[in-house]
């Protein structure tokens, strides 16, 4: 069984991931179940999403520390998940902040150098400086494909797989950019 | 056989497609609110509709049902309070065709203002209720629901968690079947519930209700799994699912079919168990119930708690299993909250801005808007469920004449339809003289942006009337409504203030299109 939780900020295409992730695992046979919140959460709230594959998955949930991945689209974020890690848990995190509107009201600070507090307390962690990469790739909007590309190197799905499965949901339009965006992230973690 | 991943709620339309269904009406509302997008993209041949709130939905669907169609309700587990009057009274007629009515829970609130159990609901209005534990148990037991409804001629209730109808997972797809209409014949003692009709068919119900738990106790809705004997779990919903994971050897009663419950069935297992452990979400119910049938249940809700979703780590707390342990040291920095927020430039904004500077009460209601009670703004100030704002305005104005000067409320398009116009009417009949502020972003937005009657366009996406919101709000007798654009009017803060302290009912329709739509 494989576990993995997805993170991140409303509208940064938590959910999406989500679902090329688990068409990827289910062209590879595998049984496969997520959990996801609606409704609130679109509206520029945390996201978090459970993605299980193997044999036969039960739970839609994640237990506490039993995630194999923790694939955070935010700093802050990621933080906030690292009880799901498992002992021999991998994070993989874009480095940037997503400022909170409670931070933009004054009521809250953003914490300075997480990325650094993280480098020094999980034993498995990929910062990801994904913001000049995506500029290049020529499209901001495509970080949720990127880091499914970050993670693709640890799991026992084949690459065509992957490729397969974001043909099948992405638009039509977006395919390309988002496969430039995928092999840009599976090369950061290779 | 065809298989797909699919999100529980379309795992749902699926089932009813399959099962030959006719219409299905519904009321958007989180988590419910895919299946009927789902039908209306995916199953063209079903009559699929939004309606203006659950209770016209669910009239709707019997009517269909009555003229012998199969037909579905959908709506979140707060909608059922909205159509608990049509339920309890279409319990008694019966239904003809085939009538589901599909309960999407919410069990952890994620978003809702209550958390409250609608198996209540199946024991209540005496009618049976379904519970799949998975999206494909879903399509599957929604079928099931048509056959039973027709079999038994009851309305059958199907419920499903926010981790089943936001649940993704592999979904088989099987053969749609189509169905002729039965004929609708004319029968006052059935459909005409009169006093002297109702009473004879109290009657046909309680014994259609003692045929059902024989249907309960032999269905394969309902299984034991035999493992361990030590302790006997019973369980349901996706709570089952926590179970397996983490007490795989366990013996489990798994209920499929909630109401009425399989008496035999979890005697027989409780005579094969040293002890029952009850795994349920929120209420006690399947625990009271055995309990009430004088069967001992070793735990329950003393071990599991009524608040909240349940989760494998809760479950496994409570059956004494192992739990892996955190290993990462906790962050010394405070996260700053992140609680969802109105979009950046959204029209709801100035007027949250200008009622926040008049430092006015706001009574508010359900929508995106409701955001505004959080930070910056802080500008409302009660908060209920649909359509409340109008009545509750009126209510504080009844008893408090001033509050009517330093009060307004502020209620959504797709919320005014759904149950705002009624109590509007209230106050105009019972001379009231209350401010209504309509935030009309033509769109139900945070369900995600679905059409209702004042968008002039239907769930398919076919044009249509549009309902006139200033001018129903004239016809209900209001002199004084005024429609504004919240990035055009110079002086919306003069405009409240000056509404507010007139004399008499005023409407404020604040009228620009959601950003995202």
């Amino acid at each position: 069984m494989t576990n993995i939780i997805m993170a991140g900020v409303g509208g940064q295409g938590v959910l999406l991931a989500c679902r090329v992730l688990m068409e990827a695992a289910f062209y590879s046979n595998y049984d496969v179940k997520e959990s996801e919140i609606h409704g609130m959460a679109q509206r520029g709230g945390s996201v978090e999403a459970h993605v299980r594959f193997g044999s036969d998955v039960a739970s839609p949930l994640i237990p506490n520390a039993a995630a194999d991945f923790i694939v955070s689209f935010e700093l802050c974020e990621a933080v906030r998940k690292l009880d799901y890690l498992g002992k021999h848990g991998v994070l993989f995190v874009n480095n940037e902040k997503v400022i909170p509107s409670s931070v933009q009201a004054g009521l809250a600070e953003y914490p300075e150098a997480l990325d650094t507090w993280l480098d020094n307390n999980v034993p498995n962690v990929h910062l990801l400086d994904t913001l000049q990469a995506r500029k290049d790739i020529g499209s901001k909007r495509c970080l949720n494909i990127l880091m499914l590309g970050a993670l693709s190197n640890r799991l026992d799905i084949p690459e065509e797989n992957w490729l397969s499965a974001i043909r099948e949901l992405v638009k039509p339009k977006y395919v390309d950019t988002n496969i430039d965006a995928f092999n840009y992230g599976r090369s950061c973690t290779a | 056989m065809n298989k797909r991943i699919m999100m529980g709620n379309e795992a749902v339309a699926r089932g009813t497609y399959e099962a030959g269904c006719h219409v299905a009406a519904g009321y958007p509302g989180t988590p419910s609110t895919e299946i009927l997008e789902a039908l209306s993209r995916n199953a063209p041949d079903v009559k699929s509709q939004w309606s203006p709130n659950e209770k016209v939905a669910l009239e709707v669907a019997f009517g269909s049902a009555l003229a012998g169609a199969r037909a579905l309700a959908t709506m979140k587990h707060v909608g059922v309070n909205v159509a608990a009057d049509p339920l309890f009274t279409f319990s008694y007629t019966g239904v003809n065709g085939g009538l589901v009515i599909i309960s999407a829970d919410d069990p952890g609130q994620w978003s809702s203002q209550n958390e409250q159990d609608n198996r209540n609901y199946a024991r209540h209005a005496k009618v049976p209720m379904l519970e799949p534990s998975s999206p494909d148990e879903a399509r599957r037991f929604v079928k099931q629901a048509f056959q039973l409804s027709e079999d038994y001629d009851r309305p059958v209730l199907v419920k499903v968690p926010t981790r089943i109808a936001h649940s993704r997972a592999i979904v088989a797809e099987e053969e749609v079947c189509t169905r002729e209409l039965k004929r609708f014949q004319r029968d006052p003692q059935k459909y005409v519930m009169i006093p002297i009709h109702g009473r004879q068919r109290h009657i046909v119900i309680e014994e259609k209700q003692t045929e059902l738990a024989n249907v309960s106790d032999h269905t394969a809705l309902n299984r034991v799994e035999w493992g361990d004997t030590k302790q006997g779990i019973v369980t349901d919903s996706v709570a089952y699912q926590y179970v397996k994971e983490v007490a795989p050897e366990a013996s489990v009663l798994k209920l499929g079919m909630v109401w009425p419950l399989p008496r035999e069935t979890i005697q027989d297992f409780a005579a094969g168990v040293d002890g029952l452990i009850v795994v349920e979400e929120l209420d006690p119910f399947i625990e009271n119930e055995i309990r009430a049938m004088g069967i001992p249940v070793a735990h329950g809700k003393d071990v599991i708690p009524n608040c909240g979703e349940l989760t494998p780590d809760i479950v496994a707390q409570a059956l004494n299993k192992p739990r892996a342990e955190n290993h990462i040291p906790a962050c010394p920095e405070t996260l700053p909250p992140r609680p969802p927020r109105l979009c950046k430039g959204c029209p709801h904004a100035p007027i949250f801005t200008a009622l926040k500077e008049l430092d006015l009460n706001v009574i508010g209601d359900i929508g995106c808007y409701t955001l505004a009670a959080l930070a910056p703004y802080n500008a409302m100030h009660t908060q209920a469920c649909m359509g409340a704002s109008v009545g509750m305005h009126f209510g504080m104005e009844k008893a408090s004449p001033q509050m009517a000067e330093n009060s307004v409320a502020v209620i959504g398009d797709s919320t005014f339809v759904h149950s705002g116009i009624t109590p509007l009417i209230d106050i105009v009949y019972n001379q009231g003289t209350g401010t209504v502020i309509i935030l009309d972003n033509r769109t139900t937005a945070m369900t995600g942006h679905q059409e209702h009657p004042a968008t002039g366009v239907t769930l398919s996406g076919e044009a249509t009337h549009a309902l006139d919101i200033p001018k129903i709000c004239e016809a209900t007798g209001v002199q004084r409504v005024f429609t504004v654009d919240p990035f055009e009017e110079e002086d919306l803060k003069g405009l409240i203030q000056t509404e507010v302290e007139t004399r008499e009912p005023s409407i404020i329709v604040v009228n620009r299109p959601c950003l995202l739509k």
